[in-house]
């Protein structure tokens, strides 16, 4: 026997009849209009949802769009430490640091941007975080847009959410 | 000589050798934090402990000298859980504080905690004390207290080396912290060099603070172009932006060293720089293409110099250009225009201020190289200037930003004499606001070559990343004008100028790239 070769049961050929496919057809009919039937009678039951008024429930490890934390007082939880920047595989996050005007804090992001065009929502700057400051549990995707610019997102809209 | 024992391999070396430095020469690395090669042994932060055979107790392998037939260890049980112990010790009051340290990634507790630590912390968060952070103590650093490990080495190097002894020990106890003496910040010219020898982020660069992560960056061998004294510096950078120089260790020029202002010097690879050629029209710029411009510039000079003769025609050189790219303009000026109107004059900064030390007056990387070349200065370019100013030069042919101590309106006064000023120039100044057509050069950072530093050392400067914007190599600019000025050569890169340079000119003789080497080689006198 040839190294290698798998036998695998191979199909019937189809009859002329069968070929027509037109037992499939009414079948697949029948089942289009028997929801029809149904939901006209029946609304509860209707499978489509209105989204994005109405959203289907997100599984709690579902990585979306991202958000940056607040202290208590507020200000950015981020410290500018460069570990998400430096994690990202897509090179999607560009901070710049500052020095912070709460010297308990010290340093803080001045600039902190995600191009959400070059994210690739693999979470590891959540994972890379060490002030747990970023997080992606909002559960939304990322809404499209009309410009590039505006789904570059910083650090304004980033800590609103 | 003695011979040593260590690990199982022998190793002879030279009587007085401590322990430490003897492991280095075998590869062995032992853990240390106080000991650095410049200063004194201080033996206190005792991470190089070893155990050594017939001694009842570990060693400091830093401050024990080399006996004969020495049988030492630095890979048992006990060598470990000693120097596990000692750096759980340190990090007792550590603040931990990482994300916000500019030491993070280039930090010896890092380093050596994920190489001996790796230790949980039986030490209650809330019960660490607490020391300042953030504290301005003067020149270019910041002070950390909390972070330090008081090794002392900035202590010693300000005792030892600047002599100045600004900082030193205050307190007891785990309350012992390092500071300066109230109302006496740091004053000494070399205060970077602290942030370079603190194995920690107590002390770190107040113009580096939160710039990059050090991680980011990538280094290349590099001179400092501040002075003459021509220290070896580590160029780091990130794209195409310089974001900090650091010395690099070199025993016969800055030994581990450099001062305050060279360390700056590095600005000016990035602000204001010309990037694109351009000619002045009427006074306004306007932006021209290397193919057409190169030409032109060569045209012009040649056109004057035939027509009104090459007395006509003056070139001016900088001692902040190589020894190659002075090499090419020297020949460029003598054979091709064939005039004798040629010097150069010395970049002036600040007060001229130099000491004993690495700070020399000239603040310019190779005027000796340009004196070796037979290009003068001094009397020469100023007879020059007032052949200028008297309206004698038709064309004129300028390397650098500024010319001497002269002001942008000087500048501009003098300039005006000249028909047709060519420049070229690494970044904005007076020259290149005054210049009918501006060249733009790639800075030190963007290309290669050498320098002859003050005492006839010649030395490498490598190149980093490609030039910004528009700018050329100043060797590739002078071998197309050369051509087009009829010179017939086939120079491609530093390193042919170079060997075409030591075959001809006698300082330079039998001298190559592989001979200069890292750390440079001293003409011949």
């Amino acid at each position: 026997m040839t190294i290698g070769v798998i036998k695998v049961a191979r199909p019937r050929e189809m009859s002329f009849p069968e070929s027509l496919y037109l037992l499939e057809i009414v079948k697949g009919l029948g089942v289009t209009m028997g929801h029809l039937l149904s939901n006209i009678v029946r609304q509860e039951g209707i499978k489509t949802i209105e989204y994005p008024e109405v959203r289907r429930p997100m599984p709690p490890r579902f990585r979306g769009k991202h958000r940056l934390m607040k202290r208590e007082n507020g200000a950015p939880r981020c410290v500018a430490c460069y570990c998400c920047s430096t994690a990202c595989p897509a090179k999607c996050i560009t901070i710049v640091a500052g020095e912070s005007p709460d010297p308990a804090v010290e340093k803080y992001p001045v600039r902190f941007d995600i191009d959400m065009l070059r994210c690739v929502f693999c979470g590891m700057c959540v994972e890379a975080c060490p002030c747990d400051a970023i997080r992606m549990d909002t559960g939304w995707f990322t809404p499209p847009d009309d410009t590039r610019e505006k789904l570059i997102f910083t650090i304004d809209t980033l800590l609103e959410k | 000589m003695p011979t040593l024992t260590l690990n199982g391999m022998t190793v002879d070396v030279p009587p007085g050798t401590s322990i430490l430095d003897a492991a280095k020469q075998v590869g062995v690395e032992i853990p240390h934090y106080c000991y650095h090669p410049k200063l004194s042994v201080a033996g206190n932060c005792r991470m190089c402990l070893v155990e050594i055979e017939k001694f009842p107790k570990l060693q400091t392998a830093c401050s024990t000298v080399v006996n004969d037939g020495m049988v030492v260890r630095t890979d048992t049980e006990k060598v470990r859980k000693a120097v596990t112990g000692v750096l759980e010790l340190m990090l007792i009051h550590h603040p931990i504080d990482c994300p916000i340290c500019d030491q993070a990634g280039e930090c010896g507790l890092q380093d050596y905690y994920m190489k001996f630590g790796l230790h949980k912390s039986r030490y209650a968060l809330e019960d660490k004390v607490h020391k300042k952070k953030v504290q301005d103590i003067g020149g270019q650093v910041v002070l950390d207290a909390e972070r330090c490990i008081l090794c002392s080495r900035c202590v010693r190097f300000l005792a030892e080396v600047t002599g100045t002894r600004e900082l030193d020990f205050f307190n007891r106890g785990d309350h012992s912290e390092i500071s300066i003496f109230p109302g006496k910040p740091l004053d000494n010219n070399y205060t970077g060099n602290l942030a370079d020898i603190c194995p920690v982020g107590a002390l770190t660069s107040k113009d580096f603070r939160f710039r990059c992560r050090v991680w980011l960056l990538k280094a290349f061998d590099s001179i400092c172009t501040g002075c003459s004294k021509g220290c070896n510096v580590d160029a780091h950078f990130k794209g195409d932006i310089l974001y900090r120089l650091k010395p690099r260790w070199n025993d016969a020029v800055n030994q581990a060293w450099m001062c305050d202002f060279g360390r700056l010097t590095y600005k000016e690879m990035n602000e204001a720089r010309l990037l694109t050629p351009f000619v002045r029209e009427e006074g306004a710029r306007k932006v021209a293409a290397w193919g057409s411009l190169l030409p032109d510039v060569a045209f012009r000079l040649k056109a004057t110099a035939d027509k009104s003769g090459a007395d006509r025609v003056a070139v001016i050189a900088s001692p902040q250009s190589s020894n190659e790219e002075l090499y090419l303009l020297r020949r460029l000026a003598t054979e091709l225009l064939g005039t004798k109107n040629l010097a150069f004059t010395h970049r002036v900064a600040g007060d001229g201020f130099a000491d004993d030390f690495l700070i020399q007056a000239d603040k310019n990387p190779n005027s000796r190289g340009a004196q070796l070349l037979g290009i003068p200065d001094g009397a020469v370019f100023d007879a020059l200037v007032s052949k200028i100013s008297a309206g004698g030069i038709d064309a004129l042919l300028v390397f650098g930003n500024v010319l001497g101590a002269l002001s942008e309106e000087e500048t501009a006064a003098l300039l005006a004499n000249v028909p047709f000023v060519a420049q070229v120039g690494t970044n904005e100044g007076p020259v290149s606001k005054a210049a009918t057509a501006v060249l733009p050069s790639a800075s030190v950072a963007e290309r290669g070559g050498t320098f002859t530093s003050h005492v006839g050392r010649v030395q490498r400067f490598r190149f980093g990343f490609p030039a910004r914007g528009k700018a050329k190599n100043p060797v590739e600019i002078l071998v197309s004008l050369g051509n087009r000025l009829g010179a017939g050569w086939s120079f491609a890169g530093e390193a042919s100028v170079f060997r075409a340079l030591a075959e001809s000119e006698a300082p330079f003789a039998g001298m190559s790239y592989d001979s200069i080497g890292m750390l440079g080689q001293e003409i011949k006198t």
